[in-house]
């Protein structure tokens, strides 16, 4: 971004790589709003982080909806939100810039990718060819919804221990779509099979060998809590 | 996105009356075709009608011994079914075949069928294309045209594959596409459905406006049939075949008494080789006879620079999935 040229009136957009705060500091401007617009930027940081951690996502209510708007049901890990949505909203978008569950990535945006996959009523699908006015009345489980308060779901801490990721840009739906595997009795648990199931998955730093392992540990936990 | 006015069907009938005759307006079901293409602005709609509430999710075996499949089917539904596992491998191992586990689950049966080519010129929105923009001509003729371009059925027009597994294994089975419309209910016999690009590879299929596919039922399976899918592709998974075959064969000892044979990869069309399936029937099974069915598969085809690998790839396809099957 910052080594693009000024073309007349376009803006470049800058910004400080060495600040760790971008990410928080936009996404607490759209969790908080206006009111605290004003306040330092180490304190909006601090609240963002703390909202993340410890508060669930309050259940949205839109009221009526505005001409052009369709309203919907949405059931998000587990929270129900009325929400009003142009029709070619995405469901991906949603999730992230209305409900702010940033978890779910948006990378190619062509269903391409996986890294927006989710589970819809407890089928993975890609978020992104998904408009937000067909999911009404669906329930939607996110990688936010998948950890029981500080533990972590088995594919996710297992994910951790063998280091399944580099970058990390990929993994929450490598995670997703590792869950829709272990529970479906329809795909193998052989190493082939997984990987044949995980290939709408695409890892650019080619961290499938842990991916794999990680998937094939979760598989056993799984089974041993059960 | 582009924006679009947007309508949720409740029946057949209701979406049909919803749609029109509009031309642009388009029918939603998975979404993985329309909602891609909608975003790289190729496809244009006015309106969509959303059919993914309609009560079209049953896969039900009739009196006669044919297989009906609800439009809204999905792939993974379908290919994880078991009478088509057991009567009809060959398309369960079509739709495996394709796409990846996260697009099965959302794609459908009908949307499959009219799912779009994959050529980039299509794709790019810039290149010239008749598809998209009809009397620009084709870019890929004297471009790349490699991997998703055909060897059968083209024309000076468009060369694109048609890039479906599961129509190539419909191909081979026989099956009849049902269809609701303005004027109302019609069957179309499914080599019938997709058209060949001809001098207007605008026109794909042979749906007229506002016809909505409810079902696609398949012929009742070969008795004592066996039958398998063999996809070549540069990956091993979550690719378009650069030439595939659905075989189906029943045999009397060592002599081939059927067979039904359709390619992928390769045609402008889900390509069915009757000459190929007469040339198989009374034979015995041996690597000469399966090599000279597909032979004949493969005749008339014309290459294209960088695709001439096809005709012998998809000759091999042939003689691989027979071979296997026969064994």
């Amino acid at each position: 971004m910052s080594d693009h040229q000024n073309n007349g009136d376009s803006r470049v957009e800058t910004f400080d790589a060495r600040s760790p705060s971008r990410r928080r500091f936009l996404k607490s401007m759209g969790a908080s709003g206006l009111a605290a617009a004003t306040a330092p930027a180490w304190a909006q940081i601090a609240q963002a982080s703390q909202q993340q951690q410890n508060a669930p996502v309050e259940p949205q209510d839109d009221g009526a909806p505005a001409e052009g708007e369709q309203q919907i049901q949405l059931t998000v890990n587990g929270v129900e939100h009325t929400l009003n949505v142009k029709p070619n909203a995405v469901l991906l978008d949603v999730l992230r810039d209305r409900l702010m569950l940033t978890g779910t990535k948006k990378g190619c945006d062509q269903g391409q990718c996986g890294a927006c996959t989710l589970l819809v009523n407890d089928t993975a699908i890609n978020s992104c060819l998904s408009l937000a006015v067909s999911h009404d009345g669906d329930s939607v489980t996110t990688i936010e919804g998948l950890s029981n308060g500080d533990e972590l779901h088995p594919v996710q801490a297992a994910f951790w221990e063998h280091d399944a990721y580099q970058c990390g840009y990929c993994t929450s739906g490598q995670i997703m779509s590792a869950v829709a595997i272990l529970n479906d009795d329809n795909i193998g648990s052989d190493d082939a099979s997984v990987r044949e199931a995980m290939s709408g998955n695409i890892c650019r730093c080619g961290a499938y060998k842990n991916i794999l392992a990680a998937v094939q540990d979760a598989r056993g936990k799984m089974e041993g809590a059960s | 996105m582009r924006e679009f006015d947007y309508a949720r069907a409740d029946s057949p009938r209701q979406a049909v009356s919803t749609h029109g005759s509009n031309e642009q307006a388009a029918y939603l079901a998975g979404g993985t075709t329309l909602l891609d293409l909608v975003k790289i602005d190729i496809m244009r709609p006015e309106q969509v009608v959303d059919i993914n509430r309609l009560d079209l999710n049953e896969i039900e075996t009739l009196d006669d011994g044919r297989t009906r499949i609800g439009a809204l089917v999905t792939n993974t539904a379908l290919a994880r079914h078991e009478r088509i596992q057991s009567d009809y491998t060959v398309l369960s191992e079509a739709l495996l075949s394709g796409a990846t586990t996260q697009l099965r689950n959302k794609a459908t049966t009908a949307g499959n069928v009219m799912q779009r080519v994959r050529c980039p010129y299509f794709r790019d929105g810039v290149s010239s294309c008749n598809k998209r923009e009809p009397g620009s001509g084709c870019a890929a003729i004297e471009g790349h045209n490699r991997s998703v371009h055909a060897v059968l059925g083209t024309s000076e027009h468009c060369i694109a594959t048609h890039p479906s597994d599961m129509c190539v294994a419909m191909a081979a089975i026989g099956a009849t596409v049902t269809v609701e419309g303005p004027e109302g209910q019609r069957e179309i016999d499914f080599l019938d459905f997709h058209l060949l690009p001809g001098d207007a590879p605008e026109r794909e299929h042979n749906l007229k406006p506002g016809e909505l596919i409810t079902h696609v039922t398949l012929d009742a399976p070969l008795n004592n049939g066996r039958s398998g899918y063999l996809k070549l592709r540069d990956r091993a998974s979550y690719q378009f075949a650069l030439a595939s075959s659905a075989v189906i064969v029943t045999l009397d000892g060592d002599t081939i008494v059927d067979a039904r044979v359709a390619l992928g990869g390769v045609g402008t069309k889900p390509w069915r080789a009757h000459e190929a399936e007469k040339a198989l029937k009374g034979q015995q099974v041996s690597e000469s006879s399966f090599q000279r069915a597909a032979e004949i598969a493969m005749q008339g085809a014309t290459p294209y620079a960088h695709n001439a690998f096809k005709i012998p790839l998809g000759q091999q396809a042939i003689v691989r999935n027979l071979t296997t099957l026969t064994a």
